[in-house]
């Protein structure tokens, strides 16, 4: 199990007052578990001081000259993990919202060869932090557009607290969505014939920072979603 | 059409040849790239044919059926234009695709650089256990 060589990305746009705890967390679970794992952050351009911050911590870091979004920052990430090599990569957002003690659950079934992607759910069990009305029908709209496209079941297809094995990596090294990748990378998956495993995580409130969407955006949010996701449907569907 | 005063005329090719200038100048002082100049020049041909082949609009709106003759003007500068805008909006994407490529590798060298220039700042798990190996 400990042969597995892990890379934690931590995406971070403006994360200056949470991305330290973040790191220090996932530093804790590392050398409770006897995990061989490194921890990568990935500076999308920030406009505060988290590159100031990351410098000084235990991790290492890669500095986007260019503001990219989350989904080229993670793809950096990703891109990283395949170049050196890496077995598995996991996604823990900067603000704190992945909280690493659910990092085991993530890796377990990676490790023992049952799942290609491992994804937290909030909603699996229903404790920690459930996030707001509107988004939660959010999320059910795209559990149907997944059901309906993969004839799979996600419960949680927003959720960023993912786990990719080797096979993963390298498909999301050629191509990972652009600006809101979540939904859109659980087809994606689904028409390379992955294997989803959902696994119950709690999730917090966010400690710092503001999400990636506000309310006026989220209008935008499902449109693009939701051409994004057809849109990958309709290009992998022929593979 | 007999009618038609010979200044307006006289005005377009005017303008005409004006602009065709102006789009040389920017080629020259490579403000802008031979490909994208391209459909400009056409335009302006096209607009000069026009200015000085008067009748040439009627005949043709004739000839397609078209009964008031300045509609034909704007259903095809309208076609025109969002042709090329389409065309604009794909060149768009693809820049924005090379430009994320480019900061992916802009950032990972900034990373070699870094790492050979502070060799022991960090030294990431998966080294530590190449070199008990």
């Amino acid at each position: 199990m400990k042969s597995l060589r892990v890379l934690v990305v931590v995406p971070c746009y403006n994360e200056q007052s949470s991305v330290a705890a973040v790191v220090n967390d996932i530093h804790w679970v590392k050398t409770r578990f006897g995990l061989t794992l490194d921890t990568l952050v990935v500076n999308d351009c920030s406009t505060d001081n988290t590159m100031a911050v990351v410098r000084t911590l235990d991790c290492l870091h890669l500095d986007l000259p260019v503001n990219l979004g989350i989904g080229g920052c993670m793809q950096a990430g990703y891109k990283y993990a395949y170049r050196k090599g890496y077995d598995v990569a996991v996604q823990v957002d900067g603000d704190g919202q992945h909280p690493a003690e659910g990092l085991i659950k993530l890796l377990k079934p990676i490790f023992e060869d049952q799942a290609d992607v491992v994804i937290g759910s909030r909603f699996l069990e229903r404790q920690g932090f459930q996030s707001s009305f509107v988004r939660r029908i959010g999320i059910r709209y795209f559990r149907w557009l997944n059901q309906l496209l993969i004839h799979k079941t996600v419960h949680d297809s927003t959720s960023g607290f993912r786990a990719f094995n080797r096979k993963t990596i390298e498909i999301v090294n050629a191509y990972y969505p652009d600006e809101y990748p979540e939904p859109e990378a659980i087809v994606q998956f689904g028409l390379h014939n992955l294997r989803l495993l959902e696994v119950p995580v709690l999730m917090e409130e966010r400690q710092g920072g503001t999400s990636s969407i506000t309310f006026i955006q989220s209008i935008y949010y499902l449109f693009k979603v939701t051409m994004g996701t057809l849109f990958v449907y309709i290009r992998l569907r022929k593979i | 059409m007999e009618s038609l005063p010979i200044t307006i005329q006289l005005f377009s090719l005017i303008g005409t040849l004006i602009f065709m200038a102006f789009i040389a100048r920017l080629i020259v002082r490579g403000k802008l790239r031979e490909e994208y100049s391209f459909i400009w020049i056409v335009c302006a041909i096209i607009l000069i044919v026009f200015s000085a082949w008067r009748d040439g609009l009627t005949k043709i709106s004739v000839l397609l059926g078209v009964f008031y003759p300045p509609s034909l003007i704007f259903l095809a500068a309208i076609f025109a234009i969002i042709c090329f805008l389409v065309h604009l909006s794909v060149v768009n994407s693809k820049l924005q695709n090379s430009i994320k490529e480019l900061t992916h590798e802009v950032a990972m060298l900034k990373k070699e650089v870094e790492d050979l220039e502070t060799p022991d700042k960090f030294v990431p798990e998966t080294k530590k256990h190449s070199n008990l190996t």
